[in-house]
């Protein structure tokens, strides 16, 4: 049987992953949101955040929460590229032609990846958060602990801007009814770059966190762009802390069967959770449509 | 103008006699092995690809999952051929049974998904297919199986030489194409055509829709188990890494995808184009190549995406336009009155 | 005899009641109208009927039997025939693959279904009605090419094929111009003189004056008033729901 500690202990480090889980899948749910888009090339992304922080660690020495404000910065602009140059031209494409296009990016990416720094598993070192805490015997990394709280922060400061501001609002509207929005002089055009900006940014803000202490690799990308999709789908369409409540089950989910059963099992149970969701409640647990 | 699409069709009989007396004949104009392999593989990847365009070209529900039905295709004639002697001419039956059970379990698991939640959905089956065989014994594991090499039997059907293999996925190729074709003209092909274009339409005209939509992924996958069967002889070597990870899956669907998805010359294009692509990739690239033709088809779908999401098929079609009728498209019928099948 | 009873149907969408306790009687031959103000439910009722909605409560019987939670082709094939308020055709399909998918499919043994071709028997019919509707030259025209009076018509076309026992007709006018309009209500009359069944939601007054026998009419999924369509147009609360006094 397993005890009750490990059960607690893979569960909270589950919840801490799952954090940045969330804050990534909530970027998937705002680009959705906005335009029904799904980007598959999301996790892609993430993946190259993850690299850009271990270059800039091994290359040049600096500590991932150096490398942050960089990545925010520039991965802002890569989402808002992204919707400039491709995303733009498919709006109103058949579906398939949509989910080509970010699928081809994100292979391109993937692979690019692969052609330049192979597939071997690279790790974050030296970085000022190492170290790891123990409270009442559960064992804690800085690094998760910080990461987590990284992306709760970033979770609602993105909340707060889409609530509060003028420029949030306007994203909400057009998230509602695009039409509507146009007419009342909304430039959704603009909304929708920025919007891609935005969620892009969450991807590379989750990215540089994660990396501090999760493996580098190529691969991690699609995963990461499965598991922010699931989180949306148990999340539910169009929930905001819903989808972030997705995002910490699954994570809850992945690292409990993970230690329970074998760990190459636990992604069986992500999966069967996410089918059964599918088939069960579509809309997800707090889903609106 | 009539005359002119008179000779055009006449040339394009002359065309298909061209390139099967090409086909044919190509182990006697290529005898090195590598091209012989490389059109091998190929051929495969319309066989598969078509399989896929079945359902997902015709009917449209993408699935990212049909490589399990090759897996399972694969480890029945293997398993069956390595512990109670079967040759896999039989085995392929067992394969293709366990593949159509499973195309109807995973069907009636996730029709009722359309366009990507399908495509996810399957995705996730695959994947936790995956991982099964990974930690199955009775499937060997991450170990998977090799079959013994007997240099020359056709009752085991394993040759020395690339050529029978040439000729049997030659015919399986053809044979594919052949009732895609006449699908597409058929009852069967309208029905699922118009279960794409708007389902509860056609299922508000009396269609069944989720029946016909089994049927296309059952044939779809006993297709595929075939060619699983196929692989498992020409390799002798198979395991869960090779047949069941997701490169293979997406290089399934990007074949009909790219050459056009719901017609019948689209898989045959989207394989003619990006198989001997990677193949190019590979040498020129050298070592770091291995990823590189992936890079390509990535780059490649994103373009098609943007600009011809019909795929290669539609920058044909704009090209040339309704004269040049490669394949059954009834707005310009090609062999007479082209209703009357 | 009466062809479909509807009897207490109620529909909602979460806390939205769209029909409310709603009774319906069409009998054989009778054409029949549905109307009512944007948003009353009117083709929320047909799409109960058709089975595209779940219902909350009530019967719907067609020739004696509850159709309620049969699946939309069961319904099509026990001969429930419908048209949408927008023309819903095959856009990528000729006029002519259109029509043979409306065909009967009752019973049809979808394993012989691959190679099956397209018996003389459908191509007559497929003729017979083109033929009716007077699209017989675009027969090998794409759906999506052809003109949206053209659609309507094919619409119209199709659902005939397999000889349908209640025809549910959705707007069959809207969208199209003056002379399709008498086109098309001189297609209904032809039906009618034929012996069809026909429920038809319409906006057209002109059209509804002309060719119902019996009107219902909705207002907020509420049954507010029946009769002849002569009743109807004098009813108070009917004026009150169209023009609100």
């Amino acid at each position: 049987m397993i005890s009750f500690q490990l059960l607690l202990q893979s569960s909270i480090s589950g919840l801490l992953i799952g954090g940045i889980y969330a804050l990534v899948a909530v970027g998937l749910s705002l680009i959705f949101g906005l335009m029904n888009i799904v980007n598959f090339a999301h996790g892609d992304y993430l993946m190259l955040a993850m690299y850009a922080t271990f270059w800039a660690n091994y290359l040049l020495g600096w500590d991932p929460l150096v490398t942050l404000p960089f990545v925010l910065f520039i991965w802002f602009f890569a989402g808002a590229v992204t919707y400039k140059v491709v995303i733009r031209r498919i709006l109103d494409a058949p579906m398939v032609a949509q989910m080509f296009s970010t699928f081809g990016l994100g292979l391109f990416l993937r692979y690019g990846a692969y052609f330049f720094w192979s597939a071997d598993v690279r790790k974050v070192n030296d970085n000022l958060l190492s170290g790891i805490l123990d409270i009442g015997n559960i064992y804690i990394t800085k690094a998760e602990l910080v990461a987590f709280f990284g992306s709760f922060a970033a979770t609602a400061l993105l909340f707060l801007f889409i609530k509060r501001t003028k420029l949030g609002k306007a994203i909400q509207a057009t998230s509602q009814n695009k039409e509507a929005a146009m007419e009342m002089g909304i430039y959704t055009d603009k909304v929708n770059a920025i919007g891609w900006g935005i969620g892009i940014m969450c991807v590379g803000l989750g990215g540089v966190l994660l990396a501090t202490y999760y493996p580098v690799h190529i691969y991690s990308g699609w995963m990461f762009t499965l598991i922010s999709y699931i989180s949306v789908a148990l999340g539910g369409f169009g929930s905001f802390w819903g989808v972030y409540l997705g995002g910490m089950m699954i994570g809850v989910i992945e690292n409990v069967f993970g230690t329970v059963f074998v760990p190459t099992f636990k992604m069986v149970f992500v999966y069967a959770t996410f089918i059964f969701i599918l088939i069960y409640r579509p809309k997800g647990l707090f889903g609106k449509f | 103008m009539e005359r002119v699409i008179e000779k055009i069709r006449g040339y394009k009989i002359w065309g298909i006699i061209l390139l099967l007396g090409f086909l044919v004949s190509y182990p006697w104009i290529f005898t090195d092995p590598h091209p012989r392999h490389v059109m091998i593989i190929l051929l495969m990847y319309v066989v598969l690809g078509q399989a896929w365009n079945i359902l997902g070209g015709y009917s449209g529900q993408i699935s990212l999952g049909n490589h399990i039905f090759f897996a399972l295709g694969a480890y029945t004639s293997t398993m069956l051929l390595l512990k109670v002697g079967l040759p896999p001419w039989i085995g392929v039956v067992p394969g293709a049974i366990l593949a159509s059970i499973a195309a109807i379990f995973i069907g009636q698991i996730c029709f009722d998904l359309r366009g990507h939640y399908f495509a996810i959905g399957t995705l996730g089956l695959a994947e936790i297919t995956y991982i099964i065989f990974l930690n199955w014994n009775f499937v060997n594991r991450a170990f998977g199986f090799q079959i013994p090499i007997l240099k020359n039997s056709t009752y085991y059907v394993q040759w020395a030489n690339k050529e029978p293999y040439f000729y049997i996925i030659l015919t399986m190729a053809v044979l594919v194409v052949a009732f895609v074709w006449k699908m597409d003209k058929s009852t069967l092909g309208v029905y699922l055509k118009a279960i794409k274009e708007d389902e509860e339409r056609a299922k508000s005209l009396g269609i069944d829709s989720r029946r016909y939509k089994l049927l296309a992924f059952v044939i779809s996958a006993v297709i595929t188990s075939f060619t699983g069967t196929f692989y498992a002889q020409y390799i002798l070597y198979i395991d869960p890494d090779s047949l069941l990870n997701l490169e293979f899956a997406l290089l399934i669907i990007i074949i009909p995808m790219v050459g056009g998805m719901g017609t019948v010359l689209g898989p045959i294009l989207g394989a003619t184009l990006l198989i001997p692509l990677a193949e190019y990739a590979r040498t020129a690239f050298g070592g770091g190549g291995r990823g590189v033709h992936i890079l390509i088809y990535g780059l490649v779908i994103v373009l098609l995406a943007l600009y011809e999401p019909r795929g290669l098929i539609g920058i044909v079609k704009r090209r040339f336009g309704k004269t040049f009728m490669l394949y059954g498209d009834d707005s310009a019928p090609l062999f007479g009155e082209g209703d009357k099948s | 005899m009466s062809v479909l009873n509807i009897h207490g149907l109620t529909k909602s969408f979460g806390g939205l009641i769209a029909i409310d306790e709603v009774d319906i009687t069409v009998k054989q031959g009778e054409i029949v109208g549905l109307i009512g103000p944007n948003g009353s439910g009117k083709t929320t009722l047909f799409n109960c009927v058709t089975g595209l909605y779940q219902t909350d409560k009530g019967k719907i019987m067609f020739k004696n039997e509850d159709i309620i939670g049969f699946s939309p082709y069961k319904i099509a094939q026990k001969g429930i025939a419908r048209t949408f308020q927008l023309a819903r055709v095959f856009h990528d399909l000729t006029l002519f693959q259109n029509m043979v998918l409306a065909r009967n499919h009752l019973g049809e043994n979808f394993l012989r279904t691959p190679t099956k071709s397209f018996d003389q028997l459908l191509c007559d019919l497929v003729d017979y009605w083109l033929e009716f509707v007077g699209l017989t030259r675009l027969r090998n025209e794409l759906a999506g090419e052809v003109s949206y009076g053209q659609q309507k018509l094919l619409e119209f076309a199709m659902i005939l094929i397999p000889d349908p026992e209640l025809i549910l007709l959705d707007e069959p006018t809207s969208g199209v111009n003056p002379v399709m309009i008498n086109k098309i209500m001189s297609l209904i009359r032809k039906l009618h003189d034929q012996g069809k069944t026909m429920f038809i939601i319409e906006h057209n007054m002109k059209v509804v004056m002309n060719l119902c026998e019996r009107v219902y009419v909705l207002d907020h999924g509420k049954k507010i008033c029946e009769g002849t369509s002569a009743e109807v147009q004098c009813d108070g609360k009917v004026i009150e729901a169209y023009f609100g006094y």
